[in-house]
């Protein structure tokens, strides 16, 4: 275990030393912030909620979206280890002796644990200077960063079942943006879920993808109390566990794919 | 100076990309539709947001379909021809730039062969099919100034994203890690484009109206094509803004050519 906290600590260093490029990519999140909140105060003006939402809602939502692109990891399937296997720097990893999914995890939890702060506070902090967002207490808070962290987890869990599609496909971006595209879509991020009609709505709340972003906003929000909040995040650890189930399922047989070479 | 040998081997570049795309059929064929896939997300927000309101801004679903389309496909040409100059960051970064730089072309004119992604037209064809839709639902009296102007929008749209793309991807002359500022501009500018500016507040219309041109990709061309009320009412503009974009469509070529001109005069290299 104490291994793991070493890896998830240099993974979360290795990514601070990017400043400038932390700095930019949280300008950049944040301007899609504001282009998507115009978007919501000119739909509030004509309408006063939908699917429950109201407009301090759905201000509030699309910029925690923008706040958790990176911490999540959304636009980030395949990544290190697709990277790793594509270079064959990935017989390396194998004969590493810890746990395969596990070092990765703990890699993506300390870059994760640097984008919670370096790129989802300027997008939010921004956010709320200029509109009224719902800002939670501090019970809301701690109950938020713990349906992030399971987000995470869960996305993890997936992102790590595309990238080992690269052990029999060389070429991963395809897949990348395919899944990029799947999880976009179906985990509230481009548009809140409240938005779909109810059939589609019941529909996503019934993938994996809702717990990566629709439902941490929920929490955030205060949709959830007592038993329901325990419930929305039990859900999310299933979903966590079945995913990182499902990766540490296909492993062998994805392994059984590689031919390293000497010389 | 661009002369018939010049152009021959920019064909040259361009035919050799092609081909290595389709080297791997199976791979490019999944990048294309993926392509297609991810870049029709924004529509299906609109398509989404239009469940729940009748009008956005002031403007019908076709209205902002048409908008969408004209301004995806404008962009989608200048993402073919001109995004590679995104690597500009990773070769100065790799020293490989310095190798650009004393082949007897242009180095703007190599970064965008080189990094010629056919893949690209995804966006062309999704776009291109909102665009189609549109102009077949929108409801205006067409005329031949109207038809005229939609060719105009998307040309000088075109040209207009890729000196915005030119200009911030020259930020890498001076730092090397503040790429995806650039992405706010195009891709954000990209995004910001596809609605109506009304729904923005008044700085932000005012800085895509005189800083960075946006509303002359497609906001003050398609009020003329789709008959909406002139500018001078809203802005404050005259009405000639509608048919200005060619005129600052060139203007932001100059002044993207001389950012670049200056960031590659100052341009060291790494020194590795």
């Amino acid at each position: 275990m104490r291994l793991y906290a070493e890896v998830a600590r240099r993974a979360f260093r290795r990514f601070s030393t990017y400043r400038a490029a932390t700095l930019a990519g949280a300008f950049t999140n944040t301007v899609f912030g504001f282009i998507q909140a115009y978007v919501m105060v000119a739909v509030f003006r004509v309408r006063h909620d939908v699917g429950g939402l109201h407009r301090v809602d759905a201000l509030t939502f699309v910029f925690l979206t923008q706040a958790m692109i990176m911490c999540v990891g959304l636009f980030s399937a395949g990544g290190d280890v697709a990277e790793r296997v594509k270079t064959g720097e990935i017989v390396v990893d194998l004969y590493r002796p810890v746990d395969f999914q596990g070092y990765w995890l703990a890699v993506d939890l300390g870059r994760a644990g640097f984008n919670v702060v370096a790129r989802g506070l300027p997008p939010l902090l921004a956010g709320a200077l200029v509109f009224d967002l719902r800002l939670p207490g501090p019970f809301e808070w701690a109950a938020f960063l713990a349906s992030l962290a399971v987000a995470t987890v869960a996305s993890f869990g997936w992102r790590f079942l595309v990238a080992l599609v690269t052990f029999w496909v060389v070429d991963d971006r395809g897949p990348a943006q395919l899944s990029t595209a799947v999880v976009m879509f179906f985990s509230g991020f481009i548009i809140p879920l409240n938005f779909f009609p109810d059939p589609l709505r019941w529909a996503c709340r019934a993938l994996p993808f809702v717990t990566m972003v629709q439902l941490p906003i929920e929490v955030f929000l205060g949709k959830h109390h007592g038993l329901d909040l325990a419930r929305v995040l039990a859900y999310q650890l299933l979903w966590a566990a079945v995913l990182l189930a499902a990766g540490r399922a296909v492993l062998p047989r994805a392994t059984r794919q590689v031919e390293a070479l000497g010389g | 100076m661009v002369d018939v040998g010049t152009i021959a081997v920019y064909r040259r570049l361009i035919g050799a990309r092609v081909r290595s795309d389709f080297g791997f059929r199976a791979s490019f064929a999944f990048r294309l539709v993926s392509a297609c896939v991810i870049t029709g997300l924004d529509f299906a927000v609109i398509a989404v947001v239009f469940t729940k309101i009748g009008r956005l801004g002031g403007w019908r679903f076709s209205e902002v379909a048409y908008l969408y389309g004209a301004c995806g496909v404008a962009f989608s040409v200048a993402e073919t021809w001109i995004g590679g100059v995104d690597y500009l960051a990773v070769r100065i970064k790799q020293g490989t730039f310095d190798r650009v730089l004393v082949r007897p072309m242009s180095a703007l004119g190599q970064l965008a062969t080189e990094e010629f992604a056919l893949r690209r037209i995804g966006k062309l064809f999704q776009a291109g099919a909102v665009l189609v839709a549109a102009l077949v639902a929108i409801p205006v009296q067409w005329t031949t100034g109207r038809i005229l102007m939609v060719p105009v929008t998307i040309a000088a749209g075109a040209v207009i994203y890729g000196a915005v793309w030119v200009a911030t991807a020259a930020i890498s002359f001076w730092t090397v890690d503040a790429n995806e500022l650039g992405n706010a501009l195009t891709y954000g500018g990209n995004y910001l484009t596809q609605y109506p500016i009304t729904i923005y507040s008044a700085w932000l219309r005012r800085l895509l109206a005189f800083v960075v041109p946006m509303a002359f990709v497609g906001y003050f061309p398609s009020l003329y094509v789709l008959g909406r009320t002139a500018p001078s009412e809203r802005f404050g503009l005259p009405s000639v803004v509608m048919f200005s974009s060619p005129v600052v469509a060139a203007a932001a070529c100059a002044v993207a050519s001389a950012i670049w001109r200056v960031g590659l005069r100052r341009y060291r290299s790494t020194g590795s």
